[in-house]
């Protein structure tokens, strides 16, 4: 008798509110099926190409391997050695973090500072916006890193103004303490993109914001300082996590301004440069995975503490916290 | 006084702010021109007379490969690469965006997460997959990551747009039998078509810059794209052949700044509404 009632709704149902909650979840499957169907292609990415390889890559890096033989298993050495015993490690770690506080404060605040002042253009800004952003475009080809190379160089265009003016400093791209310098400038020359975000923020806000302080007699820069940053800040830090994070990445200029070698003396081993160079030139697979992870660590770490300190200086207008 | 110091001094900062910044991209274009005599000596911009035999020595390419097969390659990924991602970007946005799915507040955190994953995490595994696979040395590792919608950066963009579409348009397909395939092609897709260009164009510059993954995986000449042509003319010439290397170099930004001329209000909204976003 139970086997029975149990084989019945197997059939179509004779009236319909015999069997509601198996109806109900039918229901939600029909409606679930075509979300997977979209999203098929996304998932085998995701499980294919990002969380599978996020494993191997982590259980790499406690091997020795060249990728022709088998994996060997040594444990934490490739981290020990990476953080006690190599220097060019903890240079590279140096010249990317150098690289990094200086390029992007300098980046962004030029873009703000930009913005702010194509905002206040009665005519052309859409010329301007469109001229200043045009370098963002072209700043991650090969093509610009050779022309900042030989601009950068002994004799280049660069040394030669200097050298008119009195400073004698010669070719940056030779000068270890200056190299790096010329890889931070190809980046804050490309301040375009940042600064139509922030034009785009600035056009958003108010003017009654503005009409209000300067009735109650606040200044360009009082208006400045206690309307315009204070309405900006979630664009500006949502810009701020986004330059960090691919800034920590920066490849193809390194690698054309230090002539694919990191040099001179190392000046411009920038993280990623020492990760190909250990990985793929000198074929430590396994170490070059551990370096991976550590910069993935990193700059998770450093994305955590700037979410929490945005608690403190980030203003969302709508309280949401979006 | 005042009201006339107002006017002209934004206008003047604005302008000279630009020519230095556009200097370098003059310098490209003089020195891809100038004869060999004058390219490190003089510092003036103009060339004495135009040199534009370093043009046809740059076409005729690295190793005996034209310069014409090297844009051809280089367009075939940057295509196949544009295509991949507006199709499955598309398709897994109007998922996240639109549909409800067990798991989606999980998948779309991950979703988020990776855009902040550095590439290296994945690079090697990656690579290892191509080589088993046989794929290294040809054009599959540079697509097929892109049909696979591996660029998170697209998906969200997408997903902020579609956020954004009123949803009446879509209901009513839905009540008059429109299944979900349906609406997508028909009503949601057109409408979200200033963010698909947006993807495409992007992913168009961005796949004709790279540089990274296309000397990782490429290694016959016949397959270079003109980035890593570019980079093995520099490493076979001396500065006396700045001007052929530097005419190459004019040949290689082209299409970027043709397209940026074209689609330059698509590049500055799309750039300006994903960045607000957070």
């Amino acid at each position: 008798m139970s086997t029975v009632s149990t084989r019945a709704p197997a059939r179509p149902a004779p009236t319909t509110d015999r069997h509601p909650p198996s109806r109900r979840r039918r229901q939600v499957r029909e409606r679930q099926w075509p979300a997977y169907v979209f999203l098929t292609p996304w998932m085998i990415g995701a499980l294919v190409l990002t969380l599978v390889p996020m494993a191997v890559s982590l259980y790499l890096s406690f091997t020795d391997y060249n990728l022709f033989d088998p994996p060997h298993w040594v444990g934490l050495r490739n981290y020990t050695e990476m953080l006690t015993d190599d220097p060019r490690y903890w240079r590279s770690v140096g010249t990317t973090m150098l690289y990094v506080v200086v390029a992007v404060p300098l980046k962004l605040g030029l873009a703000l500072a930009v913005a702010t002042l194509l905002k206040n253009l009665d005519r052309g800004r859409a010329f301007y916006r469109s001229a200043f952003y045009a370098p963002s475009l072209l700043g991650a080809s090969m093509s610009i890193a050779l022309v900042w190379r030989a601009l950068f160089n002994d004799g280049g265009t660069v040394s030669d103004i200097l050298d008119s003016v009195g400073i004698h400093a010669g070719g940056w791209v030779g000068n270890p303490d200056l190299a790096v310098y010329v890889v931070v400038l190809l980046t804050v020359w490309q301040f375009g993109a940042p600064m139509v975000i922030f034009l785009a923020g600035l056009q958003q806000i108010s003017p009654d914001l503005y009409e209000a302080a300067a009735l109650d007699g606040a200044g360009r820069w009082r208006q400045f300082v206690s309307i315009t940053v204070p309405m900006l800040s979630p664009v500006v830090f949502f810009n701020l996590v986004l330059e960090i994070i691919n800034s920590f990445q920066v490849f193809t200029p390194a690698f054309v301004i230090s002539g694919g070698k990191g040099g001179p003396a190392d000046s411009t081993m920038f993280y990623t440069l020492y990760l190909y160079e250990r990985g793929f030139t000198a074929s430590h697979m396994g170490y070059a995975a551990a370096m991976a992870w550590m910069l993935l660590i990193a700059i998770a770490a450093i994305t955590l503490i700037l979410f929490r300190t945005s608690r403190s200086w980030v203003f969302y207008a709508d309280e949401e916290g979006r | 006084m005042n009201i006339a110091t107002k006017w002209w001094l934004p206008h003047t900062v604005a302008a000279v702010g630009l020519l230095v910044l556009l200097y370098p991209l003059a310098w490209l274009l003089a020195t891809s021109l100038k004869p060999a005599d004058e390219v490190v000596t003089s510092l003036d911009l103009w060339p004495s007379h135009l040199e534009w035999s370093n043009y046809t020595t740059a076409l005729d390419g690295v190793s005996g490969i034209s310069v014409t097969r090297l844009l051809g390659n280089t367009l075939l990924i940057a295509v196949g690469a544009v295509v991949g991602n507006v199709l499955s970007c598309s398709l897994a946005a109007y998922a996240f965006a639109r549909l409800r799915f067990r798991m989606s507040k999980v998948m779309f955190a991950f979703m988020v997460a990776t855009l902040m994953l550095p590439h290296h995490v994945v690079l090697i595994p990656q690579y290892i997959i191509f080589n088993r696979l046989g794929m290294v040395d040809t054009y599959w590792p540079l697509v097929l990551p892109k049909f696979l919608a591996t660029e998170a950066f697209f998906v969200f963009l997408i997903v902020q747009f579609m956020r954004g579409l009123p949803r009446e348009l879509e209901e009513s397909a839905r009540i008059d039998g429109c299944g979900a395939f349906r609406t997508y092609w028909s009503i949601t897709l057109p409408l979200t078509r200033p963010a698909l260009i947006t993807t495409a164009i992007f992913t168009f510059i961005w796949t004709w810059n790279d540089f990274f993954t296309q000397m990782i995986y490429l290694f016959a000449p016949e397959k270079f794209t003109i980035t890593l042509a570019l980079r093995s003319f520099v490493d076979q010439s001396s500065t006396s052949a700045y001007g052929p290397m530097f005419a190459m170099s004019v040949i290689s930004v082209l299409p970027i700044v043709l397209f940026f001329f074209v689609f330059q209000r698509y590049l500055v909204q799309g750039m300006a509404t994903s960045g607000l976003k957070g």
